[in-house]
């Protein structure tokens, strides 16, 4: 069948057995490195002791082929401080493994993780910025989502939220005064790429440093939409109040793929048990804003590559309108859908039926003739050819490395889909299939996301076919669940969902409270654009632009 | 080669003649000439002439921040085309731009850059704030690196609320703020709670004192005073 996994060399599973992971294996592998352990939700976590972390995670990066690091997850408890990586392996994402470090309360500081995981280094600068754990061994620790000048670290415990604080503007200094970055190449040059610039996608601020014309250094600068979502999810309400804020990690219409991330991990928190029929729904809704978000990716990114607002940039937003109308049809909403609900969706598909599922059909049929016309306009076309063909190079070990995931890794020959993977919803009934392309270009991950259109279509076109015949005494949209919800205390979760960028995954602690102590958002497109220095380095700007492009971040989710 | 072919045969009219046809263009007695009568003259006030040329002609800036964009992206593109209205020219540089709609929440490491591109554009200048999050903070409010609403940073004249707005009302702010122009109206450019100034002229206190060594004296800083925000 289409959704079985090519077959995978065996030299590296350490504890796998037939159903599940064997972590007492795991535990002999690590020896006396393993303190305590953890049960979680997901996964069992090895408590470890701070200055072994290096050693602990290359021996199952090496030995047990945990090749990645999903998460790193930062938190403060009331005697301690505590990182957990989130570990799991491209090749079956089932398998997962939390490393928990904690760190003494006074003084948090444990070892970097960065130089096993390259990812890790965003991470642990987030977690430092955020939470106030200092990683000993770290590349370049400092801030990333807040300003440099910024003074706390929000979400620990003793932050206070309204002393002021002083934000410099000094990134906009004159590169012309300062383009001799170093003394021993005199020659490079500095160039401000954004904030405000029509081809970083929203507010990214990219720092390139030029020789002659290629890029010599790159550093994305993120943080200019870090709008605390993690602290709102903290102080809302499991069962009504934190839905709605997903939709605005990952804006670009992708709301419902996002809202069942929170879904999902809720639901396993809390034993909830979703109808089959909601889960129908539930699957056709995400698959239309999977192609929404890809339109728009392919909208913007010819945008950035032929400069033009007129032709490809509109029939990308017309077929958008469709699948947006389609959307809002079933939620009442264009953007920001708000429409699951723990254990279900809000309501049902909207009446006359046969009407809505006729309009979906008549959408599907027309979207091949789209696709043909886009494939003409964009991917047969010479300029894109020549401007995409072999730019951005991502190979694939730099993927796993970095944590990318979704079309970025897809594209690179990563064959790695949360929807196969690590199933969930409808879609292990369904027959569709896994696009990859071996390329790792920035022409590569167009194709892979062009191709998922096509995928996305076939999946939407099953799920009609199965709401059609739905028994109508049967379509149950909601699950009984408790007016408040209130999960075991000192449960812990991680869970992901295929986003539309990628593993796009939560981590939630529960304290015996309607609220979650903690929620961590693991983003996509924070990873993925973590590849962005490794695929323009030595490249002419145009071409970093069209990296940038291809990867398709979207800074809500970004920065969150 | 060429000269072994006969000349293509001259007609007797010029091509301006067969370009003109018979008689003027009809396509240009619009019925607006048509009311104006055998007058070719309009007689009005300079000021509001201008003011109305203002407001029918706009050209914005390509600005994006946070959701609203989206939003806004759809309002310049097919199906609702802001163009209709005269304002659809997305500029690239606040230097071209007369209007700046805010779209999306702004963060304190946003708001210095923010103010910057307001501060480069040419007078007259406008400025629509889009969504929730430009007026109050929106969903955002609470959050401990939000500025609560773009009047914190720069003057607003039309606030256009939702979660994202919809297009259409992001077109009736817009036809809204144009008749606001015609009118001769706009905001006026006050002080507000925050705004960016050189660190030196900071008054000092514990907070300057720390930061003393990180900041130059010349550096423009922005000043948050979470406590004082409305």
């Amino acid at each position: 069948m289409s959704l079985e996994k090519p077959s995978r060399d065996t030299a590296l599973d350490v504890g796998v057995t037939e159903d599940g992971l064997d972590y007492d294996a795991l535990a002999d592998l690590l020896g006396g490195h393993v303190l305590d352990r953890e049960e979680h939700v997901n996964a069992e976590g090895f408590v470890i002791r701070p200055d072994e972390v290096q050693e602990v995670l290359s021996t199952l990066k090496e030995e047990a082929g945990f090749d990645h690091c999903a998460c790193v997850t930062a938190q403060e408890y009331d005697d301690r401080y505590e990182s957990i990586y989130h570990l799991r392996k491209f090749d079956d994402p089932t398998q997962e493994l939390s490393i928990v470090v904690p760190s003494p309360k006074d003084d948090p500081h444990n070892e970097s993780a960065a130089r096993v995981y390259d990812t890790a280094d965003w991470h642990e600068r987030e977690a430092y910025d955020l939470v106030g754990i200092d990683y000993d061994d770290h590349p370049d620790l400092r801030r990333i989502l807040l300003p440099e000048t910024w003074q706390g670290h929000p979400l620990s415990q003793d932050y206070n939220q309204d002393q002021p604080q002083i934000v410099s503007l000094r990134e906009h200094a004159n590169p012309l005064e300062d383009d001799k970055r170093s003394e021993d190449d005199p020659d490079t040059m500095f160039v401000n790429i954004g904030p405000h610039h029509p081809a970083t996608h929203g507010v990214l601020h990219v720092e390139t440093v030029l020789d002659g014309e290629q890029i010599a250094d790159l550093e994305p600068d993120i943080g200019y939409l870090h709008r605390c979502e993690e602290q709102m999810c903290q102080q809302g309400t499991y069962r009504h109040q934190i839905m709605p804020y997903p939709d605005r990690w990952d804006y670009i219409s992708a709301g419902i793929l996002n809202e069942w991330a929170y879904a999902r991990a809720a639901e396993d928190l809390a034993d909830i048990d979703v109808p089959e029929y909601a889960q129908v729904i539930r699957t056709m809704s995400a698959e239309m804003c999977r192609i929404a978000s890809h339109e728009l990716a392919l909208a913007t990114f010819a945008l950035d590559v032929f400069g033009d607002f007129t032709a490809v940039f509109q029939y990308g937003i017309r077929d958008r309108e469709i699948v947006q109308n389609l959307l809002e049809d079933l939620t009442g909403q264009r953007l920001m859908f708000n429409y699951l609900r723990l254990g279900g969706v809000a309501w049902d598909l909207p009446e006359p039926r046969e009407e809505y599922f006729e309009k979906i059909r008549d959408f599907l049929d027309d979207l091949p003739h789209k696709l043909e016309e886009v494939h003409d306009l964009v991917t047969g076309n010479e300029i894109f050819q020549m401007r995409c063909v072999d730019t951005g190079v991502l190979s694939k070990e730099q993927v796993k490395q970095y944590g990318a995931t979704g079309p970025v890794a897809r594209g690179s020959g990563v064959d790695y889909d949360l929807r196969r993977d690590d199933p969930y919803g409808y879609y292990d009934e369904l027959d569709w299939n896994v696009v990859t392309e071996e390329g790792g270009d920035n022409f590569s991950r167009v194709l892979v996301r062009l191709r998922e259109v096509e995928e996305s279509a076939r999946i939407i076109e099953q799920c009609v076919d199965l709401l059609e015949q739905w028994p109508e005494d049967d379509r149950e949209i909601q699950a009984n669940v408790p007016r408040t919800l209130r999960p075991d205390p000192d449960k812990e979760i991680y869970r992901s969902v295929e986003g539309a960028k990628g593993e796009l995954g939560i981590y939630i602690r529960s304290d015996g409270t309607d609220k979650p102590a903690r929620f961590k958002i693991r983003s996509p497109c924070f990873s993925n654009l973590q590849t962005l220095p490794e695929m323009s380095q030595g490249e002419y700007i145009p071409d970093m632009i069209a990296s940038l492009g291809s990867l398709d971040i979207v800074l809500g989710e970004v920065d969150r | 080669m060429s000269s072994d072919q006969t000349p293509p045969a001259v007609e007797d009219v010029s091509t301006q003649e067969a370009r003109m046809g018979d008689g003027a263009d009809d396509r240009f007695n619009s019925t607006l000439r048509e009311a104006f009568g055998s007058t070719p003259f309009i007689l009005t006030k300079f000021d509001k002439f201008m003011n109305w040329v203002r407001g029918s002609s706009m050209f914005m800036l390509q600005f994006g921040i946070a959701c609203c964009s989206i939003e806004m992206i759809h309002t310049y593109a097919i199906k609702h085309d802001l163009d209709r209205f005269g304002s659809g020219v997305p500029r690239a540089s606040p230097r071209q731009a007369d209007v700046i709609i805010v779209p999306g929440t702004i963060v304190s490491k946003f708001a210095p850059r923010m103010k910057r591109v307001y501060d480069q554009m040419p007078e007259p200048k406008f400025v629509v704030s889009m969504g929730s999050c430009t007026i109050s903070g929106g969903p955002f409010q609470e959050g401990y690196n939000v500025i609560k609403g773009a009047e914190e940073i720069i003057p607003v004249d039309i606030h256009v609320p939702g979660c994202p707005p919809r297009p259409e009302a992001l077109i009736y702010g817009v036809a809204k703020l144009q008749e606001r122009i015609a009118e001769g109206e706009s905001s006026p450019v006050t002080v507000k709670p925050y705004e960016l100034e050189q660190f030196g002229d900071l008054e000092q206190d514990e907070l300057v004192d720390k930061l003393a060594s990180e900041i130059d004296e010349e550096d423009l800083v922005m000043r948050y005073n979470w406590n004082d925000s409305p």
